[in-house]
């Protein structure tokens, strides 16, 4: 058994409640920390006697803890949300591909999550507004199903303070809301997009996000500029069980990061 | 029409492709508006007898459900074109519209840019084409949000 397959203990040492069954856990090691992780990365969480799922990193990079924003979907991931401070969680990590946001250098950054989406996007989000003066311009495009969905939500006035553009629409809301009502696709063509110079990063549901690359490459951008995060059966973390496989790629090793070019074929297949 | 109505009509996405001429004949029939923030433009159920070219600001679309209040439907800002209900069979607005935040738009009166249409048909196919276009983005619009994209998905429900 290799040291990437054995869990590490963590605490957690805060928790705040993101909507109705989505939670964000801060996690502090017990020990010795596990590496850094880079924007875009996953780590398997272990709930102890319940088992154990793959979740995106959501915090800054770089930082002490770590911070994994989880929605609660099944038996594990209720188990992390229902978790209280000073609880353990066995943590592996990180694995996988990152965002390598600052390929955009230079160029405009054009952030699109959608959902809890957002999540693998935030240290992203945090990496590229700590050097805003190395982009043209960073863009931070949100959906949800409606504002009491939206993840993060308290912080979107700070990321526009550090220099970023930030568009909210959701899909519903009364007459109390008043941002956007429309597909988070309708925000990319107000958004000023420079199809030449920008480089994009996609996060949501999978219908959510081809239908938001079609419309940057309906906009001119190439496939080769979108990158997108990808989720599939991740156990091992580390490409030896083949769970997460997607036709070439086993997306814990080869993703969760993958170029639209690589993925875009994969995507219309049917049940891959 | 004033100059700077042709060239905000010009300016406007909708008129992106169409010759001078029929800019400035279609501008011959705009008026620049501004509305104010809260300030509703249109209400369910009313004579569907204008159109607008938003230029700038931000509209809501809105429906009043009994027992639910008034929700937003849609929401529409630069570039868009407001109103469609005018070329529907039955002319009455489906929604309401408020102004969301202060607007400026170009308004039509329908029938005047209908009885253009008649005389200039090749401005009457353009117009029909960009009118059918918003139509069919609206619709896909629509079609995408009624499958709820971001709900739990199924296999997750019992999943990890």
């Amino acid at each position: 058994m290799t040291m990437s397959q054995v869990p590490v203990s963590y605490r957690v040492s805060e928790r705040q409640d993101e909507t109705h069954d989505t939670v964000t856990l801060t996690l502090e090691p017990a020990g010795a920390p596990l590496e850094s992780s880079k924007p875009g990365q996953f780590m398997m969480l272990y709930a102890f006697g319940v088992g154990e799922v793959p979740v995106s990193v959501s915090g800054p990079p770089g930082a002490a803890g770590l911070t994994h924003t989880i929605r609660a979907v099944g038996a594990v991931s209720r188990a992390l949300c229902s978790a209280a401070p000073g609880q353990a969680v066995g943590v592996r990590g990180p694995f996988g591909t990152s965002w390598h946001e600052s390929d955009a250098f230079g160029q405009d950054l054009l952030v699109i999550g959608g959902g809890i989406g957002l999540a693998p996007l935030r240290p992203a989000v945090l990496a590229a507004l700590r050097e805003p003066g190395r982009y043209r311009h960073i863009t931070v495009l949100i959906g949800a199903r409606s504002p009491a969905e939206l993840v993060f939500a308290a912080e979107y006035e700070r990321w526009r303070d550090s220099g970023a553009t930030v568009e909210v629409t959701v899909d519903r809301a009364d007459a109390g809301w008043h941002g956007h009502v429309s597909v988070v696709t309708q925000l990319v063509g107000p958004s000023g997009l420079d199809p030449r110079r920008t480089l994009a990063l996609i996060c949501g549901p999978e219908v959510m996000m081809r239908l938001t690359a079609q419309t940057l490459l309906a906009a001119g951008m190439t496939a080769s500029q979108i990158r997108v995060s990808l989720e599939r059966n991740m156990q091992c973390g580390v490409g030896e069980c083949g769970h997460c496989q997607f036709g070439p790629l086993l997306l814990c090793r080869d993703g969760p990061v993958v170029s639209y070019h690589a993925a875009a074929p994969l995507l219309s297949i049917r049940e891959l | 029409m004033t100059e700077s109505t042709a060239a905000a009509l010009a300016g406007h996405t909708f008129a992106t492709g169409l010759s001078r001429q029929h800019i400035d004949r279609l501008a011959a029939h705009a008026t620049a508006i501004e509305i104010p923030a809260g300030q509703r433009i249109f209400a369910e159920g009313q004579l569907a007898a204008r159109f607008w070219l938003v230029i700038s600001g931000r509209v809501a679309l809105d429906l009043q459900i009994p027992g639910r209040g008034r929700l937003i439907v849609e929401t529409l800002g630069p570039g868009d074109e407001l109103g469609l209900s005018w070329l529907g069979p039955i002319r009455q607005w489906q929604f309401g519209a408020v102004a969301q935040l202060p607007v400026t738009a170009l308004e039509f009166q329908s029938a005047a840019v209908e009885a253009l249409c008649d005389y200039d048909h090749e401005l009457g196919y353009k117009l029909t084409r960009r009118l059918l276009a918003t139509a069919v983005s609206r619709l896909q619009a629509a079609r995408i949000r009624i499958l709820d994209l971001y709900a739990v998905p199924v296999r997750s429900a019992g999943g990890p």
